[in-house]
This record gives structure tokens, C-alpha cells and sequence, in this order.
């Protein structure tokens, strides 16, 4: 039960649900105490401090390594580069795209901050004194900044490790009917096209990744110690690389201070900590500082993209063709579906009713940090939404139609669901247009709009150098990768597993694949398990985050461990209770047959006295009863969950902003979003998840953005340069749910963990263009974008202002 | 360097380098480690905590400049089982999800309340804004505050009553 404070709009919280509902988190327990056990605050016996010396080039070759004078300090353990790693095979290692990535470099550094050597000393700041000692010759070559000028006949080339190699080019990639598009767009009344940039970003967790490696030199088991969003992934890469054997591999992973997708991929750090615990015989810790998870770990986005819309004079959508330039930076590094370089992008036809669509997607090399997929985007549904969502207000701006109007009327409509996309995705289930209406409801759109015009013409009487905006978006997401047919990383499929065993008092432990960084599954998964057997969320212990104790998955990111993991949760659950039905038949002497469930107990049919409680039957399962030849006992059950289909949330925002036009300054008022992302477990978990996107929309619309000099200079490479919102940036969001259900899941629910990022950015850009009246300026629109989006020469943000 | 801080009440004597960073020295050289380390820059604070009353940022102040001084850390704010208001606030209103900025918020928090019983949601936001927080969009960090403010309140009524 919850009961709304009429101040806050929060719901305060009562008594432990028996299932679903609002409740205070596990987790948080140990949080508030600050007893979490975080990477860093691992300490193991005789354990080691590392550090990489990193690249100050963005494109050189390696003329030599002395790290004679690194070695001769008295605390200093090992030195290890690239040589060393070549004599190990281990010199390069595969990415999660088919490709190569360089451990520590041996030929050239191919991106500012690229590791070099790495260091083992007897403390942290020992580590760190030996870097400066490390003298390496560089031999500077000419960068690959722009990713528009990768393929041009004269481009370095960066990828000369690969024989035969004679450009920069990764990849083209098709989706879509190109012939049916072209002749959608051939039929058409009006064409609206755009160039816009999603700039390359960050993820950027207050926790910096790192690992502790501890080998054991007698009965050769690897324990890894890591931030990893997939613990199992890991292990079997490093099975792969390493050669080990799995099970002489343990990963751990603690406690993670945010991942939003920087914690899935394998750091060269990290497989040097494992080296360095080879060598030195001893564990050996890695931590990052700012500036190298800034500068080398995943980053995200980084699309050219130019879009084109086509529509009906009467403002019908029709179709949308899209051609793509992806910056993947120095080697091919993005952690998504193995058969999509492109990741969910083809999801592009987002929430309308289109005839046809088409992408075409060029992959290219630059002297840029690899990663590509990260920043809680859903496998780049985040450009995808950006793309559309942003050219639907071109479009209205080129027509003079009204953004909310030209959406509502080409919404999908709820009968028309399952859908099947002109890109060939089935969304399963949503009310598009009530989500909208709920949407433009609570902002009071039609109000807004008549203080739009107010204000406007005070700007226009030279009264006020203010102007207001107010933007929109409706995005559908694609989350929880995945079914394993049409989805797998390095060949494993996107199924997890599940584990459930009731101890014989009734309390239970449920142990999973997926890894919370934060979004309370120690809470919401019992509270599955509750929902389904009756037992308090209290007395269930959730187990993630150890290779050793859990079944196999992968992991965490893309919004899927309640798609997936909540699934196979559900589902186990379901074969407990299918066990117990066949216990308390036989301890109430009746046939399962006439057994009837009512949360926590199964009651005989017709007599409602003659009942058998969960904790009973627990017991009963443990004890002598005589149980059918065929029933082992004990109560626990596995499960493994392969995902029919990918669950489909939406929601509708609506984003007002004011813009200073003298300073470019641009104040987010009000945020409303609208969500719907089908049963919600935990709506205080789940409206939680709900702010932080919307403070990351803020956040990449306006302040956050990876820009390079034409040396490949990083110009965010500490929180002075690359901005985080704050509490001054972000208003107090307002938020709204309308809930259809998934109709595959087995509980209804679909991933919320990343639509307002996927959702917000769109809408924050929209409403600062519609302020302006300026038909597309790229993001981050940080004052001196606005500024100059006002006087007609807007900036490329992606590239140092000259 | 010889120094002695008073760190939760308690004196500790170490041999330090000169340039050892205070958050290094709580969590390092003390193994109070609920106090977090995240940029380098003091743009982040989650490694708040007090140097005597007033909340710093721990990886920019030297640990020998608190030789003489005390630290209060995040360990210090719960009494045996009994959660500390603000404690309680983020708790109740899940002021927190990852948990990495939350000891600093949670520093933050008490010297705002200890300072201003009844702060407005503006003067909360101005209070954590040399925070950063990744997960919350803040929104529940204010309520938190606020309900923390509101559990001492409450408190204080039942103490005069």
C-alpha cells in the first residue's frame, strides 16, 4: 500500500509488499552507512598498486620503450609493455565487433591516451611516480579527426596493423527497402532533409572502472575482481584470450558506482592486472583516474547523421530514409549484437505509421578512443529516436505545422499493435496516442504555447531578450536482448539464467546472471519472487556478481535484466511453485488437481480450511514426507530464459525551456514525462530510473560533448571540460504513466532503465530550436551554440571552436 | 610527516608523505573507506566530508593540512543501529541508487540541516551543487533532504512534547 504525499508527489512508503509496489531498497541499508564495497575499498593481502602510461599522441609510431629507470625504483615491482604482452600473445585482443584492439601498444598509438606500459608498484602513488620514468619515442603522424574526411584518398591510414589495408573504412551496413523508400519519397508531397551530429559523449559513472587480479600460483585459479556490468561475458573472454579454463576463472563484481553501459567492455587494464598478478606472483589492483576513464573507456554516439523525411501535403508521414557516417574511433570496439554493426539504430521508424524506411551505415576508423555503444543508449536507440524525433520538428518547422498536432495524428494507434515496422520489428504493445495526450495534459501544452507568443512578442518589441520554448518527443525503445536466434555477443546468446531454491524455514536465495550498478535488483527480483510465491521480498536473498555463484547470462546494459532476467526470475518461480503444488498434494492427501493458489499458499478446492502455507510447504519438501516416485524433493528449480521477442516501452515528453538570446543561456522551466513501460515492479525504483535519463537529456543536449583539435588533442578529458548537469541544471521532474502491458513477458513488464535518455535528448533540442525558431542546430546547444544558432552560423560542436 | 587527525572521535598519529591527499588518508592509510574518490578536479564531491565543520573535498586538501584538525566521515553519522536523519531521508526517498556520491551528499546534508532547519528545495539544490550525482536526476536528493528535515522536525516536537 502506498499513500501519496500531497507535497511532494512522492509515494510514502509503508510495510514490505508481498510483491509489487513502492518499497524502501535492500541495498540502501549499506549504502547510507557508506559500508558498500566498492572496487577501490577491495584490499587483498600483499596486494599490488598499477598504473598505465598512457599515449600523449593521437597518432605516432612507437620508435622505442626504455623502462630501465621505471624498473630501478626501489618500490616499483614490474614494468610491463607491449613487447612483453607479444611474448604472451597477448599484445592485442579481440573486441566485442569482430576486431582487434591493442592491450599495450607495440607498432603506433592510435588515440590520445592509448595504453603504453603498465606499472606495478607497492602503493598507488609509487605506481604513478615510475610512469614519468617510462621513456618512450614517438614519431608524431597526421590524425584522423574528422570522421567526414576518414575516407578521403589522402586519410593516414590507422588500421596498418591489418595487412592490405589501405583505408579507413569498417563497415556498410542496410536495413530496410531501398527501392520501396525511394519510391515512398518519389510519391511525396514534401521532403523535409537534415544533417545533425549526436556528438560523441560519455557515460561517465562516478566510480572509474577497475580491477583487482589475483592468481593463484598453486592451484592456478584466476580471481578477477572488476567493474563489469557482465560478469559472465567477461570470464568467458577471458577464458578466449587467456586460454584458461573457465572454471579456474572467478569473476567478482562488487558493488558498482554507476556503469550506464562504461562497465560492459574488457580494458586493456584489465587484462595487464592479470598479468601483472603472473608476474609478480602477488594480486594486483587497477584503478583509472578521471582523465583515463574520460579518455579511453567506451564512449558513446558519435553519428553523422543525414535524415530525410517524406510526408503528404495534409501532414501524413510516409517514409524515412537515413545515411549514416559512425565514428568508431581507433578499433572497431561496440559491444551489441554481433549481426547488427549498427546496433537497435534500425529502429529508427520509431513511434509512426510509415509506408517505408531505409538506413544505409558507413563504420569508419578515426584516432579516437574505441567503445561506441554505451551511455545507456539501448544499442544506439538513442540516435535513432534523436534522428526522427528531431526531423518529425523539422518537417513541422519546414510546413509551419504544429509539432504535437503532426505527431498525434500519425501515431501508431493501439489496435494496431503487434506492429510490424517497415524495418521489420514487431512492437508488441503500447496506446501511443494516450501516453501523448497524458503527456500535453499535464503540461498544459495549449497554455504554454499562448505564453510562447506572449513572450515572443516582447522579444520581438525589443523588450526582452527572452524567449521560450517547448519541445517534444515520443520515442519507442527496443529493449531486452535479446532472442537468441537474431541476437548474440561473440557468438553467446542473449539468454540468462536463473537459479531459485526455498531454504526449508521458507526463505529463499535467488541467484542470477545480471548485475546491478544501481538499480536496486537486490530488491526488485525478490520482489518477483514474492509476487509469485508469497514470500516477503525480506526473506529472499538475491545473488549476482560472482562467476562462481551464479548462472550464466550476459549481464547488464541495454535496459534487459528486467526483460531477461526478470523473465527467467518470474519463470523459476513458476516451476517452484509447480514443485510445491506436488508437495502439498501429497501433505494434504488430495491430487495437485484440486489444489487452488492464492498468494503464499495452495488451498483445497471446495475447502478453504485445508491449506498449506508456503513455509509449510518448504519443510514438507525437506522432510520425510513420501513424496510421487517421480519428485525429487527439496524445492528449487533453474531456469534458463531465451526472450520470444524484445519488449517495446514509449513515452511522451514535453521539455520547456527559456533562452537568454544576449548569453545563449538556456534554463530548463519544466520536464513532464510520460513513460510506459508496461507492470511496473517497483514504481519508486522505476520513476528513480526515470530521473536519472532525464538529467542525462539535459545533460547531452546541452552540456556534455567529446570534442578533438585537428591534432587529436582531448578537449573533455576531466569534469572542468566534459559537464555534467548538476542540481542548478536539472528542474524538479514531473512524471506521468499510462501501462500496456507486454504481451510475451511473463509478468507484463518491459525495460525502463534507459528511456529517458533515449527520450529526453530530443525533447530538451526541440525545445530550445523551437524557442529560437531555428530549424537545426547540433547538440550540446551550450550557450555559445545557442548564440550563434541565433545569428544564423551555428558551430560544429564535434570539433575545437577555431 | 608526523600528523595527528581526530577522525570520527577518535586521535590517529601516522607518518605521512607531504602530498598523501586526505581522501588517500581516510581511505588508504585508515580504511575508512565509505568516503569516495571520483575526479581528481573537486568537481564532483564524492569525496566530501568535514574538516572540522565544514564540508571539503577531500581530494584537494593534503591530509597533513588537517594534522591538528578533525574529520568527520560518513561512518560517523549512524549511532549503533540508529540511522541518522539525513540517512533516513535518502532511505525513505531513495535519495540514492548506485550509492557512490551519497556519503558526500549525505555530509552535505547535514551541515545544510545543521545550519537550516527548513532549507527551500532552491537552497537544497544550491547546497549539493558542486555535486554530481549520475543516477537520481536529483529530484529525490531534494526530497530526501526535505524529508530528512522533516524527521527532525518531528523529532524535536516529540522532545519539547
Amino acid at each position: 500500500m502506498t499513500t501519496t504525499d500531497p507535497d511532494t508527489g512522492f509515494r510514502a512508503l509503508d510495510a514490505t509488499p508481498m510483491g509489487y509496489g513502492s518499497m524502501r531498497r535492500k541495498e540502501d541499508a549499506r549504502f547510507v552507512r557508506g559500508k558498500g564495497r566498492y572496487l577501490d575499498d577491495i584490499v587483498l593481502p600483499g596486494m599490488l598498486h598499477a598504473a598505465i602510461l598512457r599515449s600523449p599522441h593521437a597518432h605516432a609510431r612507437i620508435v622505442s620503450i626504455d623502462t630501465s629507470a621505471a624498473e630501478a625504483h626501489p618500490r616499483v615491482r614490474a614494468v610491463i609493455t607491449g613487447e612483453t604482452l607479444a611474448g604472451l600473445g597477448l599484445a592485442w585482443m579481440p573486441t566485442l565487433s569482430h576486431d582487434v584492439q591493442s592491450v599495450l601498444a607495440t607498432d603506433k598509438v592510435r588515440f590520445q591516451g592509448q595504453e603504453v606500459a603498465f606499472v606495478v608498484a607497492e602503493d598507488r602513488y609509487s605506481a604513478r611516480d615510475a610512469l614519468a620514468l617510462v621513456d618512450v619515442e614517438y614519431d608524431p603522424l597526421p590524425a584522423v579527426i574528422d570522421a567526414q574526411h576518414a575516407l578521403d584518398a589522402d586519410a593516414p591510414v590507422i588500421r596498418d596493423d591489418q595487412e592490405g589495408r589501405t583505408d579507413n573504412h569498417i563497415f556498410d551496413w542496410e536495413a530496410g527497402d531501398a527501392a520501396a523508400t525511394d519510391d515512398v519519397f518519389a510519391r511525396a508531397d514534401v521532403v523535409s532533409s537534415c544533417d545533425m551530429l549526436y556528438p560523441r559523449s560519455h557515460p561517465a559513472p562516478m566510480e572509474t572502472c577497475g580491477s583487482i587480479a589475483s592468481m593463484d600460483p598453486v592451484s592456478g585459479k584466476l580471481t578477477v575482481y572488476t567493474t563489469t556490468q557482465a560478469p559472465h561475458a567477461h570470464r568467458t573472454v577471458y577464458a578466449l584470450v587467456a586460454g584458461l579454463p573457465e572454471h579456474k576463472i572467478q569473476i567478482i563484481s562488487p558493488d558498482i558506482g554507476g556503469g550506464f553501459g562504461n562497465k560492459v567492455g574488457i580494458y586493456p587494464g584489465y587484462v595487464c592486472a592479470v598479468v601483472g598478478s603472473i608476474v609478480t606472483g602477488a594480486p594486483v589492483k587497477w584503478t583509472e583516474d578521471r582523465s583515463e576513464n574520460l579518455m579511453s573507456t567506451s564512449f558513446a554516439r558519435d553519428y553523422h547523421m543525414r535524415g530525410e523525411i517524406a510526408a503528404t501535403h495534409d501532414g501524413k508521414l510516409l517514409g524515412v530514409r537515413v545515411t549514416v557516417l559512425a565514428d568508431h574511433g581507433a578499433f572497431n570496439g561496440t559491444a551489441q549484437p554481433s549481426k547488427m554493426p549498427a546496433g537497435l539504430f534500425h529502429v529508427f521508424s520509431g513511434s509512426y505509421d510509415l509506408a517505408a524506411a531505409h538506413c544505409a551505415v558507413t563504420g569508419v576508423y578515426t584516432n579516437k578512443a574505441p567503445g561506441g555503444v554505451a551511455y545507456a543508449c539501448s544499442f544506439r536507440i538513442t540516435e535513432a529516436v534523436y534522428l526522427i524525433e528531431r526531423l518529425v520538428d523539422v518537417l513541422a518547422h519546414d510546413q509551419g505545422w504544429d509539432p504535437a498536432e503532426l505527431r498525434r495524428t500519425n501515431l501508431l494507434r493501439s489496435e494496431q499493435f503487434p506492429y510490424t515496422t517497415a524495418l521489420g520489428w514487431e512492437y508488441d504493445s503500447g496506446d501511443y496516442p494516450r501516453t501523448l495526450a497524458t503527456a500535453l495534459d499535464m503540461a498544459g501544452y495549449d497554455e504554454l504555447r499562448a505564453e510562447q507568443k506572449q513572450v515572443r512578442s516582447a522579444y520581438e518589441r525589443g523588450e526582452s531578450p527572452m524567449l521560450m520554448g517547448i519541445g517534444l518527443s515520443f520515442f519507442t525503445e527496443a529493449v531486452g536482448a535479446g532472442p537468441r536466434r537474431t541476437m548474440d555477443i561473440l557468438g553467446l546468446g542473449m539468454a540468462d539464467g536463473a537459479e531459485l531454491r526455498i531454504h526449508p524455514t521458507g526463505k529463499a536465495v535467488l541467484r542470477l546472471s545480471c548485475m546491478t550498478q544501481g538499480q536496486g535488483h537486490q530488491t526488485t527480483f525478490a520482489q518477483i519472487v514474492a509476487e509469485e510465491l508469497g514470500i516477503s521480498p525480506d526473506d529472499i536473498e538475491v545473488v549476482q556478481g560472482d562467476t562462481d555463484q551464479t548462472p550464466f547470462g550476459l549481464g547488464t546494459y541495454g535496459s534487459r535484466s528486467t526483460p531477461v532476467s526478470g523473465a527467467a526470475t518470474a519463470m523459476v518461480a513458476r516451476k517452484v511453485r509447480d514443485r510445491a503444488r506436488i508437495v502439498a498434494a501429497a501433505m494434504l492427501e488430495v491430487s495437485p488437481d484440486d489444489l487452488e493458489w492464492e498468494k503464499g499458499a495452495f488451498r483445497v478446492a471446495g475447502d478453504p480450511a485445508a491449506a498449506a502455507t508456503m513455509n509449510e510447504i518448504a519443510m514438507a519438501a525437506h522432510s520425510d514426507l513420501e513424496l510421487p516416485d517421480d519428485v525429487e524433493g527439496h524445492l528449487d528449480a533453474t531456469c534458463v530464459y531465451n526472450p520470444p521477442n524484445l519488449t517495446y516501452p514509449c513515452g511522451a515528453y514535453v521539455c520547456v525551456v527559456d533562452v537568454d538570446t544576449a548569453t545563449g543561456q538556456v534554463k530548463v522551466r519544466r520536464f513532464v514525462a510520460v513513460d510506459d513501460c508496461g507492470v511496473r515492479i517497483n514504481p519508486m525504483v522505476v520513476e528513480g530510473q526515470v530521473h536519472g535519463g532525464l538529467a542525462d537529456g539535459i545533460g547531452m543536449a546541452l552540456m556534455e560533448v567529446m570534442a578533438f583539435d585537428t591534432d587529436g588533442n582531448h578537449l573533455g578529458a576531466s569534469f572542468m571540460d566534459y559537464l555534467l548537469p548538476t542540481a542548478m541544471e536539472c528542474p524538479s521532474w514531473e512524471l506521468g504513466e499510462t501501462v500496456t502491458p507486454s504481451p510475451h513477458h511473463p509478468i507484463g513488464a518491459k525495460g525502463v532503465g534507459e528511456s529517458a535518455t533515449v527520450g529526453s535528448p530530443p525533447a530538451v533540442t526541440n525545445a530550445v530550436l523551437d524557442a529560437i525558431r531555428v530549424r537545426h542546430a547540433d547538440m550540446p546547444l551550450t550557450p555559445a551554440a545557442v548564440w550563434r544558432a541565433v545569428r544564423g552560423t551555428p558551430l560544429r560542436t564535434d570539433l575545437a571552436i577555431g | 610527516m608526523e600528523i595527528t587527525v581526530t577522525v570520527n572521535g577518535t586521535g590517529y598519529t601516522r607518518d605521512v608523505e607531504p602530498r598523501l591527499l586526505l581522501v588517500h588518508f581516510l581511505r588508504d592509510t585508515l580504511g575508512l573507506t565509505g568516503t569516495h574518490w571520483g575526479c581528481d578536479t573537486s568537481n564532483c564531491g564524492v569525496c566530501v566530508a568535514w574538516l572540522d565543520e565544514t564540508p571539503v573535498k577531500t581530494c584537494t586538501v593534503l591530509a597533513v593540512m588537517a594534522d591538528g584538525h578533525r574529520v568527520r566521515t560518513v561512518e560517523d553519522l549512524a549511532t549503533g543501529d540508529t540511522l541518522d536523519p539525513v540517512q533516513q531521508g535518502f532511505s525513505d526517498r531513495h535519495g540514492l541508487q548506485c550509492g557512490f556520491c551519497t556519503p558526500g551528499m549525505l555530509m552535505t546534508a547535514r551541515r545544510l540541516l545543521d545550519d537550516d532547519p527548513d532549507p527551500s528545495e532552491a537552497t537544497i539544490r544550491e547546497a549539493i551543487s558542486g555535486q554530481i550525482c549520475r543516477c537520481t536526476g536529483y529530484e529525490n536528493i531534494v526530497r530526501s533532504v526535505r524529508a530528512a528535515a522533516e524527521i527532525e522536525r518531528t523529532a524535536d516536537q516529540e522532545a519539547r512534547a
